[in-house]
């Protein structure tokens, strides 16, 4: 559920989100670039997701609204592509890549440990809303065989050891133990705190 | 901007260039990144900056260079003197590289990578020949190279269908997989009816092990701009879309920069050039599904709507995006535009075979020592790609298979190793050339177990419209779960064939239609190891765990010791 608003109305949010979030700010500003056309939805639909996270039903019936685009259809197209979650994620998320190339290497045994390790189905969340275990066609890595993506960080030429070790390091609020990385994930609330 | 204002930005920036006694060329492309690429750059700066070396010493973050499996990469061009590349280069051999190659001009022997490798000698780099060496972020980098220039060329001295002709007579055909004559598309949208058209970028790259068209949009987008621009001028279309992977965030961003920075020169836009063309680029970022490679869906999705195909005809060239004629073509298709209209047709049409033409770009992944991209013209055979490029399986091992084409794909054995590459000869072995992934498998790797992870991938990524797909990829992977964990029979082996065969014809489109390919192929040339999981209950790989027992087997465990039983108990 998105969170509860905190700030009081603004003129401003009348014409946007009644809750006056300013993240709705960052959706009405897509809006208006596209010219509320409805064909931007998938555009829409990542803003949406990239200020909030997933994508709430009550987020899908303002962008239905918005657009005058059925809730139906703006439902089927989110359920349709694997990019949008409709469920709140976990505080950290490990993506392992499931390519062939990180196959071919082993990927599934990384899968299968962390699943002991945590307890957690693949494409789930940890009841303590902490960890999300989730799997990824291929990250294009190939040459660096198997790939995983923890919080945004890439890791390569993984084994499931290590992979446990460190996802329970993050956990537990340590320092990432590998130094280098790069942050795939543009972290959106940046962009929020600016609006 | 004119074609005079072309060639002095292109002079002064040779110049800037002739200025700097020597440049470090770091990989900036997702694979180096992720090895610590960002760190060994920082590095160097600083390094450079303590020594004082500001005036002559630069560093310029670039493209993917090739051998990822080795980065993070650099390379250092000192006037005068033969480039040479630097592998596995931590922040502390950046130093050196900066405190010795670059002011004593001694390369650090550790980490040099010898120019004379296989890997490097055997490619040929067309489409990727500024990859590496260019800053992708900066537009005047690629107009010193050229850039651009052969867009003016077209605009001025060639009509429509002199392009289209010139395309035509190189053979190029759609590096997409299905290997259709690029010129004969042209010039089908061309003649086709309509005051809109459209031109797209197929950059929704699904395929897993497949990464070239990424590291084409990360290493040098402006390249694929400037294609489509001229493909835009050949049709007649004025709106471009290039429709790139939600996965390759890298990728989105540096096209975007590069569409602004054409935009801002007039490179792009309305009146490109000083000329009456107009043609403008959009993004479009996908969503993660694979169906959405195949072009009716992929218009679907950039329509809005939910990647499902379509049946054609009508193909996409006669009512495609918004019912307009629209030309769909793979970004390193495009990629390919640009050195046509450069050195000609001719040139490109003398390397490859006899009906594929020019090179080809494949990422090289898996049980091989030398993992990353390679260009190589059409023709080379998979011996030299995997032995000599790729030099050879890690730890002595033997080589099983070569997987090309991804789901849509299949295995090629060892005793076809010889084949040469081309889009004839690898359907003829029951494969695809695909978009260019080439997985190599070795002994460890159990054929009935790929199939089955290819099935799997196919079923997930089913878009659920047509029945054979949607239901049948899900009873194919099933038999293929039964062959892995015991439980299967010989009559399923026989059903597996029988669907294969019936979700191939019966499909609506290309993902249902060759979703069948894995396979079908492993059983073209692994049938013995299906029978040895099925008969003898093993997997000579050691990759599936036998736990279970076919069903019939259950059934008449009781009834024979209760056979055997009932005499002792009468």
């Amino acid at each position: 559920m998105p969170p509860t608003p905190t700030k009081e109305r603004t003129p401003r949010a009348e014409k946007g989100h009644p809750s006056g979030d300013p993240r709705f700010q960052l959706i009405d500003r897509t809006l208006k670039r596209l010219q509320y056309q409805q064909d931007a939805l998938i555009e829409v639909l990542h803003t949406a997701q990239e200020a909030f996270g997933f994508l709430a039903e009550d987020l899908l019936i303002y962008i239905a609204r918005q657009l005058k685009l059925p809730l139906s259809w703006v439902y089927g197209v989110a359920t349709f592509y694997h990019f949008f979650s409709l469920k709140p994620q976990g505080e950290h998320n490990c993506i392992v890549c499931m390519g062939t190339a990180c196959y071919v290497k082993r990927a599934a045994e990384i899968v299968a440990a962390l699943q002991a390790e945590f307890g957690v189905e693949a494409g789930h969340t940890t009841p303590d809303g902490k960890f999300t275990l989730l799997t990824a066609r291929c990250l294009g890595s190939c040459g660096l065989a198997p790939v995983l993506v923890l919080d945004g960080e890439v890791l390569a030429r993984e084994t499931p050891e290590s992979t446990v070790s460190k996802v329970r390091a993050r956990l537990a609020g340590a320092a990432a133990t590998n130094g280098h990385g790069a942050s795939v994930a543009q972290p959106a609330l940046q962009e929020v705190e600016a609006v | 901007m004119n074609r005079v204002e072309l060639q002095a930005i292109a002079q002064r920036e040779l110049d800037q260039r002739q200025s700097y006694r020597c440049r470090l060329l770091c990989c900036a492309s997702t694979p180096c990144i992720s090895s610590g690429g960002t760190a060994v750059q920082k590095a160097m700066e600083e390094a450079i900056k303590a020594n004082g070396l500001n005036a002559e010493v630069v560093t310029v973050a670039t493209g993917c260079m090739g051998p990822c499996s080795r980065g993070p990469m650099v390379t250092v061009q000192v006037q005068g003197q033969p480039d040479v590349i630097y592998e596995r280069v931590t922040p502390e051999v950046a130093e050196q590289i900066v405190a010795r190659h670059a002011v004593a001009g001694e390369p650090v022997a550790d980490h040099v990578m010898p120019s004379n490798l296989p890997f490097f000698t055997k490619q040929t780099k067309v489409v990727l020949s500024n990859s590496g060496l260019i800053d992708p972020e900066r537009l005047e980098d690629y107009i010193a190279v050229g850039g651009y220039s052969a867009l003016a060329h077209v605009l001025r001295e060639m009509t429509p269908e002199e392009v289209c002709a010139e395309i035509s007579k190189s053979g190029l055909r759609g590096r997409g997989g299905a290997g259709y004559p690029t010129g004969l598309k042209w010039d089908l949208v061309r003649k086709a009816p309509g005051e809109r058209k459209y031109v797209v970028a197929n950059g929704d790259e699904g395929d897993p092990g497949a990464y070239m068209d990424r590291t084409l949009m990360e290493s040098d987008p402006h390249r694929v701009l400037e294609g489509m621009a001229i493909a835009g001028y050949a049709v007649g279309a004025t709106q471009g879309f290039i429709y790139v992977r939600g996965e390759y965030p890298i990728a989105a961003k540096r096209l975007e920069k590069a569409i602004r920075a054409a935009e801002r020169r007039g490179l792009l836009g309305s009146r490109i050039l000083e000329s009456t063309f107009n043609f403008r680029i959009d993004i479009r970022i996908g969503a993660g599904a694979f169906v959405c490679g195949e072009e009716t869906a992929l218009m679907a999705s950039i329509m809005g709507r939910r990647g499902q195909p379509v049946p054609r005809p009508p193909y996409p060239a006669q009512s495609g995006l918004w019912g307009c004629p629209t030309l769909i073509n793979n970004v390193e298709t495009f990629g390919c535009i640009v050195p046509i209209i450069q050195k000609g047709a001719s040139w490109f049409a003398s390397m490859g075979t006899a009906k594929s033409k020019g090179t080809k770009i494949f990422a090289l992944a898996g049980k091989v020592n030398n993992t990353g991209l390679i260009e190589v013209p059409m023709g080379i055979t998979l011996r030299e790609i995997v032995f000599d490029i790729g030099d050879g399986i890690p730890g002595g091992r033997k080589f099983k298979a070569a997987q090309t084409g991804g789901p849509s794909g299949g295995c090629i054995p060892a005793e076809h190793l010889d084949t040469p590459v081309d889009y004839e000869s690898l359907r003829a072995l029951g494969s695809i050339m695909g978009s260019g992934g080439l997985i190599v498998m070795d002994d460890q790797s159990c054929m009935p177990d790929v199939a089955k992870f290819f099935m799997e991938f196919c079923m997930d990524e089913s878009c659920g419209k047509c029945v054979p797909c949607r239901v049948g990829t899900v009873q194919m992977y099933r038999i293929l779960q039964r062959i892995t964990n015991g439980s299967a029979t010989l009559r399923d082996l026989e059903i597996l064939e029988e669907l294969c065969e019936m979700v191939r014809d019966t499909s609506l489109c290309g993902l249902g239609q060759s979703a069948p390919n894995p396979v079908l192929s492993t059983l073209r040339y692994f049938r013995e190891e299906y029978l040895q999981h099925i008969q003898e209950h093993r997997c000579p790989a050691g990759v599936c765990q036998m736990t279970e027992v076919p069903i019939i087997e259950l059934v008449h465990r009781p009834i024979a010791r209760a056979a055997a039983a009932s005499p002792v108990a009468s």
